[in-house]
């Protein structure tokens, strides 16, 4: 695991690339117990208007979380986490998936948390909206603002 | 069609106790292909202060998916109209193997919008001394006639 980012006020979080196949929403499937056929069927898929096999939402907010963690270099860092479903990642039935990227930038240090704000995109395009977290940190660093 | 919004309020009886168990997190976190120690080693969970290996931040999902799953049946939603619209956690503490949950569902939303109807559910899962851990909102969108 990478070492953890220093907590500063605008700091530009490294961006994490995670690569999802059509095995991976199977195993995905699996351990989550969400088995809705979008996620696993093209042909029930395109039936609900969709331009095929879509990756879990929960499975693309979970590679999101990988990004957070790994950031604040601590498994228990999320306090709260919320996003918005805004494109689905549509995966390919092929070896290479789709690729999902995570970048983050710290929006405030208060009292040893800090506010990130992600940018998930999957093929250029913005796949959540909205999509923040309430970090956990090692002692935000000295002068960062609301701490006593 | 419209989802009858005389749901809005209502909550679910508390779920039977789900317990945490070290090898689903390590499936879970398997799945997702993370890597922090703390998921599957005791002893680095230990380190940080908790009894038992801790779950990734999505893994109530689990137990509230299934909790939630009563309201899609009664709102007579066909699973594979569904798309997921918003989710969010707030955690009183990590969930950690060993943990004895228990789930109780509100609907808090029913709305239609652009042909689409929206349902958003609160998940609050307890400890079984009901000392809160997590809250969890699913915000389900069923998309309309194409």
């Amino acid at each position: 695991m990478s070492e953890p980012q220093a907590w500063v006020e605008g700091q530009e979080l490294a961006a994490q690339t995670y690569r999802v196949t059509r095995a991976d929403l199977v195993r995905y499937a699996g351990a989550s117990g969400d088995f809705n056929p979008i996620h696993w069927s093209d042909r029930i898929a395109r039936s609900v208007g969709l331009p095929g096999v879509i990756a879990h939402g929960m499975f693309t907010m979970a590679l999101a979380g990988r990004a957070l963690t790994t950031w604040a270099g601590r498994a228990d860092a999320v306090i709260e986490y919320g996003v918005r479903f805004t494109k689905p990642v549509v995966v390919p039935d092929d070896d290479t998936g789709a690729e999902v990227v995570v970048a983050g930038v710290v929006r405030s240090i208060i009292d040893g948390q800090a506010q990130v704000d992600l940018t998930v995109t999957s093929g250029g395009e913005k796949v959540l909206a909205q999509a923040r977290a309430r970090l956990r940190v090692a002692g935000g660093s000295a002068g960062s603002t609301g701490v006593p | 069609m419209a989802l009858d919004p005389s749901f809005v309020g209502r909550s679910y009886p508390p779920t039977p106790p789900y317990r945490v168990g070290r090898e689903k997190i390590r499936e879970f976190v398997e799945a997702i292909g993370a890597t922090d120690p703390a998921y599957t080693d005791p002893d680095a969970a230990r380190a940080l202060g908790y009894p038992d290996v801790v779950a990734p931040p999505t893994f109530p999902i689990v137990l509230t998916l299934a909790a939630g799953q009563s309201v899609i049946d009664d709102l007579g939603i066909e699973y594979a109209r569904v798309v997921h619209g918003d989710q969010r956690f707030a955690y009183t503490r990590p969930v950690v193997a060993g943990d004895e949950l228990v789930c109780v569902c509100t609907v808090e939303e029913i709305m239609s919008r652009g042909g689409h109807d929206f349902v958003t559910t609160r998940v609050d899962v307890s400890d079984t001394a009901g000392a809160p851990v997590v809250s969890v909102w699913t915000r389900l969108v069923v998309r309309g006639d194409a």
